[in-house]
């Protein structure tokens, strides 16, 4: 089949799928939801599910996750199952406000959540729409451009549910928040989540997002965050993404930032079949800072594509960005990251790096750091490589009598640190330094010890 | 030293030197692109088969595509039926000397400081003067038949060493290359033709220099290099054109083929008349140039000063499929007032052990755009190559913009690929340093900018290195304060 | 050659010079000396023609002209030299280019020639003698790789080559070892004549052993607060600037 008419047939697939559930959509949802499924479907229409033509998605294909038949979970699943009982987060001294999400819905078994100072709102996206209308409406969809992105637009038409967290104003949420995303189901699923995270001005909290598939049934998630990080406040969001690999995961993130606020993203993708970020940080407020991070480490036919967007709105701002991948057997990596400067953004400095590592001959890279600067009175740069271990360092390693695959092992450890390091909750950064050490030394290594992983 | 000193001394204005019209007679055939008008073109030039059917093959195929719409540019729609796709200076089509040159045309090539008399040339320099599109004058060309050395105008190629023309023309951009490209290949007029022997070293620079003069035609030239094994040519392109109202089209190609061990280094000096300050006129150069390093050990480097034309779109490539052959890109784009440029290149890693390396310069001023796009790919056979990109950019006020598109793909893990950009302006502390010593705020920036440059500058040709300095001087003159 | 009347500047809304008097004749060699943040390199750019410094009073006349109204590089070639604090470096420029440009410019401004490249470096090495310049540096882009020290001898190396009617000293001495700064007072003093005037700006007294001044003034908090002759600056290695601080109540 040509691609042109796979395009066709999947996007008509999913143009049928959308008319011929509309009621159930449209069922249970508040209006502020409702209203924007049919520009958003419209916008999927428009755009169609992307192809590699499509400049941002040139290197990744996500048409063949779309191809088979799905079950799609247009309303909340009744389980009798305590989902606590059936997942646990092992990561010991992890101590966390933990919320668990089942295919894209908020459960509602939610007991281990704790105490949050007050006001704090935190919950379901469908239910804080109607409970908080005045809230939600400010915000809702306002960052997620539909036009922009045919999965994202998709995203939107399809919403229901998702995570909720509103701070407000000079609240200071201590203890990290940690929203575990659980993919399960008894035949093949596609799942769509929605989260809509907001700090007030002042405001600042943790949040950590870790993926797992609980199964080895084939899910296909398309995820949309929308975050609002206000005056002053400040957000970090960590995620760790841990499915098997016959799974996909779209994950739209788009942030706006106000003046003097602060924000950070480490995105550490170990696990997945095919895994595309998008990420856009709108740095819309004189003096903010956004440092944006990303690894991926991958192996057989696994594939992650970082896709960046840091947009330097006003003047004197400061972004970094890191992103690195180490790529075994046929593992294929992409990242594409744009730093566009608009006119009048004077004194902007941004930085952006992708530092690669092909670990065989079989595995590829590719990569396309982008600068777009409309302004003159800034510091820009990017740098991107694509390599291997650096054989003199090697060498002086063992130079000291170390041995070379101690010194192999020491070396991609030390590249990967780079990254974890800029984890401030400590019992998640020595998790991970923890699993990429095992995965470098060709133990299994997997969030989370479980025998429903599956490597399918 | 000296010769710097004297540059900064010369420039006193800003305005396009190169701005005449000469009052030739001209053959111009009707406006518009149809079959007839390639049959026409192809008999006109009296050509052999071969060649009408690589025009009509590439014409059909043109037919099929659209303009490429990906590049950071805005390109105003352009009427391919309002073009003439012929003219050339009314005399006969080959000047068996001098004294049969138009005396008008050889006033034109003094004026640009390229005079034709051979006693009068710059030593070591052979130059093949194209207007029009159309070759009218080869300098040099006995001296370097001796050594064996084919440099004559396209046209001539084709009627005296067809064989030659045959095997290597489209091998390094095929007819449907790409949307320009095909256009070229259908309607060319004329070019260059150059082919080094085995062994052979030439001894001196080669050159075409184009003139666009004519109005409400295009310029469509085409050149093509062949450098046999153990060979070696530096060559050198310069082009001008009247400053006129509306926009001029130039669509050209440049091929270079390098077989074992072969070298050859391509300098472009590029000074199409950019339009006025309010973004009238000006030349539109879509372009493409592409060299195969087809031999082992072979290497092409391409080292360009783009200063003219309202929007430039241009990738000089090289494809490298020898073992150890080596590509090289070396550039400087100055864009001001309303120019677009969208510039870089490709490198093609095929072979094992091959190398290539980029160097862009982008300097942007008024309200320019000026983007450098390139793509550095490494198939999974090409073990061990390596490849180092360096992108800078300049920029001078804030109304212009400087943008960094590269795409690297590789697909093996024996090789290395770096890519490093910046973004800067000229520091006021700078300036301010210069103006204490006593050195103005229009010649600090000169000295700056030239010093930016440097590194791709050296690269270029003594004759052409001075002449570049000079330009980059003038496009960014009035640009600061 | 220089007089200084009544000088209120700010920077960026901020008041740093607050009311300078000062007159300089030719042949004499001032010492300005004070804490820091007194607003001595302030004064040092205002009179090279700075940007960003704000005149909100007063007037500057030099050699009878209107200072304040001349575009920096009209000071330079009009014969005033400013030795850097910190000299920028400028990559890619290289010294030779840069030297000889703004030696011609200032020929051009005295109605002479430009000179060839021959006599040119011949100069530069008269120059560089002086100095004790290594011809290395010459060679390399303006002030990139530069130590501090070679920094510094390369603004006086500057100042030998364009021969200023009036130079002035920003910190020159500051970050030298004493073989350094010997070699630095020792090119400006082969330069002083009865036809020059320097303003040496420092903070130490050591350098005004090498370089004997006329007069010494103290500046604190954007005035002039005390003016002597040498032994000023004796008293205030001695006692360091708490007592100025104390006269000026703070």
């Amino acid at each position: 089949m040509s691609s042109v008419a796979e395009k066709i047939d999947l996007s008509l697939k999913l143009t049928g799928h959308y008319n011929e559930v509309k009621e159930k959509l449209f069922e249970g949802s508040p209006d502020i939801i409702n209203n924007q499924r049919k520009k958003a479907f419209q916008d999927f229409i428009m755009q169609g599910l992307p192809t590699r033509k499509n400049e941002n998605y040139k290197y990744t294909n996500v048409q063949p996750s779309f191809a088979p038949d799905f079950k799609y979970f247009h309303s909340r699943e009744q389980k009798d199952v305590d989902l606590h009982e059936v997942f646990k987060c092992n990561i010991p001294q992890l101590d966390t406000h933990l919320v668990l999400l089942q295919n894209g819905w908020y459960y509602e078994g939610n007991s281990q959540v704790g105490q949050l100072p007050e006001g704090v709102i935190l919950g379901s996206l469908g239910q804080v729409a109607t409970s908080h209308p005045n809230i939600f409406e400010e915000h809702y969809s306002q960052l997620a451009d539909t036009s922009e992105d045919a999965l994202l637009a998709l995203n939107t038409a399809h919403a229901k549910d998702g995570f909720f967290l509103y701070v407000p104003k000079n609240v200071v949420i201590e203890k990290p928040i940690q929203v575990i995303n659980l993919m399960q189901a008894d035949v093949d699923a596609f799942v769509t989540q929605r989260n809509l995270i907001i700090a007030e001005q002042g405001a600042s909290a943790k949040l950590i997002f870790c993926d797992h598939t609980l199964n080895p049934k084939r899910y296909l998630s398309n995820s949309a965050t929308e975050i609002f990080v206000k005056e002053n406040a400040r957000l970090d969001c960590y995620i760790t993404q841990n499915q098997h690999n016959r799974s996909t995961s779209i994950n739209n993130i788009v942030i706006r930032q106000e003046r003097d606020s602060t924000i950070k993203t480490n995105t550490i993708t170990l696990h997945g079949g095919l895994v595309r970020n998008n990420l856009k940080v709108i740095l819309d407020g004189e003096n903010c800072q956004a440092d944006v991070f990303g690894m991926a480490f991958l192996d057989k036919n696994q594939h992650a594509d970082n896709f960046t967007q840091i947009i330097h709105a006003k003047p004197h701002c400061l972004s970094n960005q890191v992103y690195k991948n180490v790529l075994d057997e046929k593992a294929t990596g992409a990242f594409a990251g744009r730093i566009h400067v608009v006119k009048d953004a004077q004194k902007t400095n941004a930085f952006q790096r992708n530092n690669n590592l092909l670990l065989t001959d079989e595995a590829t890279m590719q990569t396309k750091p982008q600068l777009i600067i409309d302004a003159d009175d800034v510091k820009c740069s990017h740098g991107a490589t694509v390599g291997q271990i650096d054989e003199e360092a090697l060498f002086y390693l063992r130079a000291r009598g170390i041995n070379e695959k101690d010194a192999r092992l020491m070396m991609m450890n030390a590249f990967a640190h780079e990254v974890v390091q800029n984890i401030d909750v400590e019992p998640l950064r020595e998790r991970i330094d923890d699993l990429i050490d095992k995965r470098l030394q060709g133990e299994i290594s997997r969030c989370h010890d479980c025998d429903y992983n599956c490597e399918c | 030293m000296e010769e710097q000193d004297k540059i900064l001394n010369e420039v006193t204005q800003g305005e396009y030197k190169y701005g005449f019209v000469t009052d030739i007679e001209t053959e111009i055939i009707e406006k518009g692109l149809n079959e007839d008008v390639i049959r026409l073109i192809s008999s006109k030039k009296e050509e052999p088969e071969f060649m009408l059917d690589f025009r009509l093959k590439a014409f059909h195929q043109w037919q099929k595509m659209e303009m490429p719409d990906w590049a950071y540019l805005k390109i105003p729609p352009i009427d391919f039926q309002a073009i003439s796709y012929y003219a050339a200076p009314k005399q006969k089509p080959k000047y068996e000397s001098l004294d049969e040159v138009d005396p008008e045309l050889l006033e034109t090539f003094n004026k640009l400081g390229i005079p034709l008399e051979e006693q009068k040339q710059l030593a070591g320099v052979a130059v093949d003067a194209v207007v029009d599109s159309v070759s009218v004058k080869t300098t040099f060309k006995e001296t370097l038949a001796e050594k064996g050395i084919i440099f004559c105008s396209f046209s001539e190629a084709v009627q005296e060493h067809p064989d030659l023309v045959k095997k290597y023309l489209g091998t390094a951009v095929p007819s449907t290359d790409n949307f320009f490209g095909a256009l070229n290949s259908a309607v060319f007029s004329d070019g260059s033709f150059c082919y080094i022997p085995k062994g052979v070293k030439c001894p001196m620079e080669l050159s075409t220099y184009f003139r666009i003069n004519a109005a409400n035609t295009g310029q469509f030239e085409r050149t093509l290099i062949v450098a046999d094994e153990d060979s070696y040519v530096s060559y050198l392109e310069g082009c001008t054109a009247p400053m006129r109202d509306e926009n001029q089209l130039h669509a050209a190609i440049v091929e270079i083929i390098a077989l074992d061990r072969a070298e050859v280094k391509y300098s472009t000096v590029q000074n199409w008349y950019p339009g006025d300050k309010n973004g009238k006129g000006g030349i539109y150069n879509f372009v493409t140039k592409r060299g195969i390093c087809r031999g082992e050990s072979s290497k092409i480097s391409w080292t360009q000063v783009e200063t003219g034309s309202a929007i430039t779109w241009k990738y000089p490539s090289c494809i490298l499929i020898g073992d150890n052959s080596v590509g090289e890109f070396n550039s400087v784009a100055v864009t001001n007032n309303h120019q677009q440029a969208d510039t870089g290149t490709k490198m093609i890693h095929i072979g094992k052990n091959t190398k290539s390396t980029i160097i862009s310069k982008g300097i942007s001023a008024g309200l320019s755009d000026n983007s450098y796009r390139g793509l550095v790919k490494v198939l999974p056979n090409a073990v061990n190559a390596r490849n180092f990109s360096q992108c800078d950019s300049l920029l001078l006020g804030d109304t212009c913009g400087a943008h960094t598109f590269p795409y690297i793909e590789v697909g093996n893990k024996s090789s290395i690929v770096e890519h490093e950009a910046t973004t800067s302006k000229i520091g006021e502390d700078q300036i301010f340093y210069c103006n204490q010593r006593g050195i103005s705020t229009e010649d600090a920036i000169g000295m700056i900018v030239n010093g930016y440059a440097k590194e791709v500058l050296n690269k270029l040709p003594m004759e052409f290195a001075v002449e570049a300095q000079k330009l980059l001087q003038i496009s960014l003159e009035g640009s600061v304060g | 050659m220089l007089s200084i009347k009544e000088l209120y500047v700010s920077v960026e809304g901020q008041e740093i010079l607050k009311g300078i008097n000062l007159e300089v004749k030719p042949g004499e060699v001032h010492a300005l000396m004070g804490p820091n943040g007194s607003g001595k390199s302030t004064l040092a750019n205002v009179l090279a023609g700075k940007e960003e410094y704000e005149v909100t009073h007063g007037e500057v006349t030099y050699q009878g002209e209107e200072l304040l109204e001349m575009a920096p590089e009209d000071r330079a070639k009009s014969g005033l030299f400013l030795s850097f604090q910190y000299p920028v470096e400028i990559p890619g420029v290289p010294m030779v280019n840069f030297l000889k440009t703004a030696v011609n410019e200032h020929r051009k401004h005295k109605g002479g020639k430009p000179l060839t490249a021959g006599e040119f470096l011949k100069l530069m090495r008269e120059k560089k003698e002086l100095v004790e310049m290594d011809t290395q540096l010459t060679n390399r882009s303006v002030n990139e790789g530069f130590s501090g020290g070679e920094k510094k001898k390369n603004e006086i190396f500057q100042m030998a080559l364009l021969e200023p009617k009036l130079a002035i000293l920003d910190e020159t001495d500051s970050g030298l070892d004493i073989d350094a700064l010997k070699i630095v007072a020792n090119g400006v003093n082969a330069l002083k004549s009865e036809n020059n005037s320097t303003i040496v700006v420092t903070h130490y007294q050591r350098l005004l052993d090498y370089i004997v001044p006329d007069y010494v003034h103290v500046l604190y908090d954007g005035r002039i607060v005390k003016t002597a002759g040498k032994e000023l600056a004796m008293a205030l290695e001695e006692k360091g600037y708490d007592w100025i601080k104390q006269e000026n109540g703070n």
